[in-house]
């Protein structure tokens, strides 16, 4: 994900640069940042569990316990509605302050986030696991900018004036929705914050969310930063806790106004249920995918590799929109095959604070087993096993980079996400043969292609069913481009203008004029 | 205390239509943009001049630097509250504009760091700018309030706060200026970009100059266009420091180049110029006609305009009177009535015209008239001697022909530019004074008896700015403002403006409109790029 930094900081660097980070200039990390913050953040103050219940969250490089994090469940979140409820009731400092004013708290949030990047960074490495060149150069620069993006439009989500037919004046207001609650992943906790926070409160809403229970570190730092720069008392509730207690009393809660979450398209069922048989809040959903990657003959051969590899294996595969699927034309498939064995063996895999790394390690035990039954069901099934397929290193949970050749449409692992750094490449022989397979899946959140032909790029792209296609590219995100999947990948769209309609009532007023004109 | 337009971004007092607060309450709020200070701010005193040079970038070098003018002339800046000269500016000529126009068409090209450059760190490089213009805050209002006389708190509440809150607003916008993509007819793909236009002429008037500076720059920069801009040549400074803020935020050289200097000399050759692709004009309808017939006369560059206006500003007798009163005050009266926007027709219905008089003369009678520099100060001198004797010269007009001179009418004080507050009742259609353009401290109220009268009469002008009213009927205030012919109309408040907000004129009151989403469409151009597809699908 967020290719932008290595795809393009490297020959930006004789451009302009405005943005602070740069390849060059990673600082040295600290490899045991200390933790400053393990409770619940509910109307700005730290809190216990009501239940007093805590649970470790783990080191995945180590496997050792960082430290014990307060676990909210169910009374807690029913605390952390009450004080969201409460600061956006009519009259509130929140609903009566300037939508300029909002947006500034947004941009000092950002500045607040940029001035302790290396921290974070590297407490998002200690938790996740991921390299931490990897979050000091695109989890964290993203971060800032989607904040700052989402800063400038709190004064700009404009409704309109409509010409009704008959004397009336009509206009719509945007309105925020309430309370939100969000529930957001594992493979990019900061990000997925700031993916959250920066619409919902650009429109004015309110916030519990609730933190994957792998990593809840850097939301809670995250936190106290909200309350140095000044949001209200219960505008942003943050809950650390698990799925099935603290996520489920979200969904289901009579005063949640709309739920947005992220994770596995199971859970997505379970969250659309829930909202289903409580009050029918909003949903947005951000899912899973087994996303394509068609490269056709005439592509550039060592650039289609690298993008490949790249979209596959970055943040150790832990990407909902990991090109899982490689579809390459025939007359190139050996070559290309041959190459991107060659690249993963060359993958660096290891300790994440050293700036030599490419790959750190899953996230958690339950990842890791399941990502080695998946390698296991590809052999199982007939796949041509080219490299990997084994763990790793002796503790901790890292897992080889694998490379599948030979791989069938009807295999588990061409089906299913796997999550993990495992590549599949398929073979294919003609545009229309390709298009029809890589829609033949429940998924629909990302796709590729890699051609020079201008009429193949325009008849592929426009033929997937995904809601991103990068032609000649892969992992290109931008905090303005909007995000979200077709069919079970999702409902909705996160990011660029799309992002604010999912947390905004539009309210239509209509007055009667004595005698209307033009 | 004067009412001050609501430009602080404070919120809105329940059961008004407007905030109307004084600077210790806009002060409070100010919490929005900065540390909250114990105590109203103070100017700075003597402030050393420090940027009196031509900024712009010598042509084929790459640091933006200060130059001397080419004629080696200069320009003297007064203190209107007191006559003395302040300093001497370096006067720009054709010469110099030609130089600018070079730097400015260079930092355009193609491949260039500003061209190449994400829109969003284009929109960093404004926000950065709005903190330094922040950090500098009390120096600029100084600066603005000695060079151009104007009330120094006023400048710090209302001219700072506004030019800070545009360069943010803009800031927001450099990522968010949206193409589209367009289903047309045929095995096609259109889409289209917004491009910047190019080099962009903007020529300021001298009554905001700071706030000026910032409403053209914001947008013009927020779209990717490179600016030469010539500031008003009463009122240099601020403009000048605002320069060396630019630099310092990071801006690539040529991207901005500020050149003080006259109209006829400076302006006339960005209006005329070849290589200027568009130009934006703040200032006088007369001079808004020559801007228009020069690229006319030379390369057809994109126009627009905000001129002068004689605006209605209409009270019913439903109203609530002190506070309409108040406002209607403070709509003429602000910044010494030198104001596009001034309400200078005030339409009141019948039944309470003397009382409405009656409390608007007592209010300008209590105005305090000093140096602008110190607290308590209500109104400062007017800008120049050309300014105060045209001034005097409409009020003598209004003597002649017939109106009341209720008080006021003339000059103040033994030394600067005061003019007495002024208010005419009795005040006819087709008297000069509620015809022309005043720019000064004097208030002309008219009597009217129907609602369909009084629209008539309030857009029987060439003008179309900008018009008030005050009512507490929503069908009297839905038809007042939808039949008026202006640019901007507020009901039950005055000079109620924000970056959000467009600003402009309908008539001879200019082309185009500033200020939010709609300033966008006068910086950018239009490309539609079509492509030929295999098969279209949906």
């Amino acid at each position: 994900m967020h290719r932008f930094v290595f795809s393009r900081a490297l020959p930006r660097l004789s451009r302009l640069s405005v943005s602070h980070y740069s390849v060059a200039a990673i600082p040295a990390p600290s490899t045991q940042p200390e933790v400053h913050y393990n409770k619940l953040f509910i109307n700005n103050q730290w809190h216990n569990a009501a239940s007093g219940k805590t649970f470790p969250t783990i080191n995945p490089a180590t496997g050792e316990v960082i430290c014990q994090v307060a676990e909210a469940d169910e009374t807690d979140v029913d605390k952390a509605v009450k004080a969201a409820r409460n600061a956006f009731r009519l009259g509130s400092p929140w609903r009566r302050m300037d939508a300029s004013h909002r947006g500034l708290l947004l941009s000092r949030l950002a500045d607040a986030i940029e001035r302790d990047a290396a921290y974070l960074a590297e407490l998002e490495t200690l938790d996740n696991g991921k390299p931490y060149a990897v979050s000091y150069t695109v989890d964290l620069p993203n971060v800032v900018k989607c904040l700052r993006y989402y800063a400038g439009w709190a004064d700009k989500w404009e409704g309109k004036t409509i010409p009704i037919d008959g004397d009336y004046l009509c206009y719509t207001r945007h309105e925020p929705v309430g309370v939100c609650g969000q529930i957001i992943p594992w493979n990019f906790p900061l990000l997925m914050q700031a993916w959250k926070l920066g619409p919902a409160l650009a429109t004015g809403n309110t916030v519990v969310m609730k933190v994957a229970e792998q990593t809840p570190l850097t939301a809670l730092y995250v936190a106290s930063l909200i309350k140095e720069v000044g949001f209200p008392e219960g505008v942003v509730n943050i809950l650390p806790g698990l799925g099935p207690s603290a996520g489920a009393a979200i969904a289901k809660h009579m005063d949640v106004d709309k739920v947005a979450f992220t994770g596995s398209t199971e859970v997505g069922h379970l969250i659309q249920q829930a909202s289903g048989s409580s009050n029918l809040k909003k949903v947005t959903l951000e899912l899973g995918g087994k996303s394509p990657n068609i490269v056709l003959s005439d592509a550039n051969m060592e650039d289609a590799v690298e993008q490949s590899h790249f979209a596959l294996f970055f943040n150790q595969g832990q990407c909902c929109c990991a090109g899982s699927r490689t579809y390459v034309q025939a007359d190139i498939y050996d070559e290309f095959v041959e190459r991107s064995v060659e690249r993963a063996k060359r993958r660096v895999v290891g300790n994440p604070f050293d700036l030599k790394t490419e790959q750190g390690p899953q996230v958690d035990q339950e990842q890791f087993n399941k990502i080695l039954g998946y390698i296991s069901s590809g052999k199982r099934e007939g796949a041509k096993l080219m490299c990997g397929g084994g763990v790793a290193a002796d503790r901790g949970y890292f897992i080889q980079p694998t490379v599948f050749g030979d791989v069938q449409d009807n295999m588990t692992i061409a089906r299913e996400e796997i999550f993990g750094p495992v590549m599949q490449i398929l073979k294919f022989k003609t545009l229309e043969e390709v298009v029809t397979r890589a829609n033949d899946t429940k998924y629909g959140l990302a796709a590729a292609v890699f051609t020079k032909d201008i009429d193949k790029a325009n008849y592929v792209s426009n033929g997937l069913r995904a809601g991103t296609v990068w032609i000649n590219c892969y992992d290109v995100f931008g905090a303005q481009a909007p995000f979200g999947g077709y069919k079970a990948s999702g409902n909705g769209r996160e990011l660029g203008e799309y992002g604010l309609d999912n947390y905004t009532e539009v309210k239509t007023v209509t007055i009667k004029v004595p005698q209307k004109n033009s | 205390r004067e009412n001050m337009p609501t430009w602080t971004g404070c919120q809105q007092q329940p059961g008004k239509g407007c905030n109307h607060q004084g600077p210790q309450q806009n002060h409070k709020l100010q919490h929005a943009d900065g540390p909250e200070a114990q105590a109203l701010p103070m100017p700075i005193p003597d402030p050393h001049i420090q940027y009196t040079k031509v900024s712009c970038t010598q042509h084929c070098s790459s640091i933006t630097k200060w130059h001397e003018s080419s004629s080696g002339r200069r320009i003297p800046v007064y203190n209107p509250a007191t006559g003395k000269l302040l300093c001497e500016v370096e006067e720009a000529d054709s010469e110099d504009v030609d130089k600018a126009v070079r730097s400015a068409r260079a930092a355009f090209q193609m491949g260039s760091p500003w061209r190449s450059m994400d829109a969003s760190d284009r929109g960093q490089l404004l926000n950065r700018l709005a903190g330094l213009v922040e950090r500098d805050r009390l120096l600029l209002a100084t600066l603005e309030a000695l060079d151009s006389g104007k009330v120094f708190l006023m400048a710090y509440f209302v001219d700072l706060m506004a030019t800070i809150k545009t360069l943010r607003y803009y800031g927001g916008w450099a990522d968010k200026i949206h193409g589209k993509t367009i289903p047309v007819d045929g095995d096609y793909f259109t889409y289209t970009r917004h491009e910047p236009i190019g080099v962009c002429g903007q020529i300021i008037p001298w009554n905001f100059p700071v706030m000026m500076f910032a409403w053209k720059i914001a947008p013009a920069l927020c779209c990717g266009n490179t600016v030469v801009i010539k500031p008003a040549e009463q009122t240099p400074l601020s403009a000048l420091h605002m320069a060396a803020l630019i630099k310092e935020a990071g801006f690539p050289p040529g991207v901005v180049n500020v050149v003080p200097g006259y109209g006829q000399t400076a302006g006339c050759a960005i209006s005329h110029h070849m290589d200027v692709d568009k130009v934006a004009f703040t200032g006088s309808t007369a001079v808004g006609k020559l801007i228009q017939k020069a690229a006319g006369d030379s390369n057809l560059k994109r126009v627009t305009l905000e001129l002068g206006g004689k605006n209605p500003n209409i009270v019913f007798a439903d109203c609530d009177l002190e506070y309409a009163v108040e406002q209607a005050h403070s709509g003429l009266f602000f910044n010494q009535g030198q104001c596009c926007l001034a309400g200078s027709r005030v339409f009141v219905e019948e039944p309470i015209y003397e009382e409405f008089v009656r409390r608007s003369v007592e209010k300008a009678r209590s105005k305090v008239l000093g140096n602008p520099l110190l607290p308590g100060v209500d109104q400062g001198p007017q800008i120049d001697q050309k300014q105060f004797d045209k001034i005097m010269e409409l009020i003598e007009s209004g003597k002649k022909e017939g109106a009341t001179l209720e008080c006021g009418g003339s000059a103040w004080g033994q030394q600067g530019l005061f003019i007495q507050p002024t208010v005419f009742s009795n005040v006819t259609d087709d008297m000069r004074i509620a015809k022309e353009e005043i720019f000064g401290p004097v208030q002309q109220i008219m009597c009217f008896h129907s609602t369909r009268e009084v629209i008539q009469r309030a857009n029987a002008t060439h003008y179309g700015l900008a018009a008030g009213v005050f009512t507490n009927d929503i069908d009297k205030a839905l038809t007042v403002s939808s039949a008026l012919q202006a640019g901007m109309v507020w009901v039950n408040c005055y000079n109620a403006m924000s970056s959000q907000c467009p600003f402009g004129g309908f008539k001879m009151s200019g082309n185009g409109r500033e200020l939010s989403e709609y300033a966008l469409q006068e910086y950018t151009e239009i490309k539609a790029v079509t492509i030929k597809m295999s098969q279209k699908n949906s």
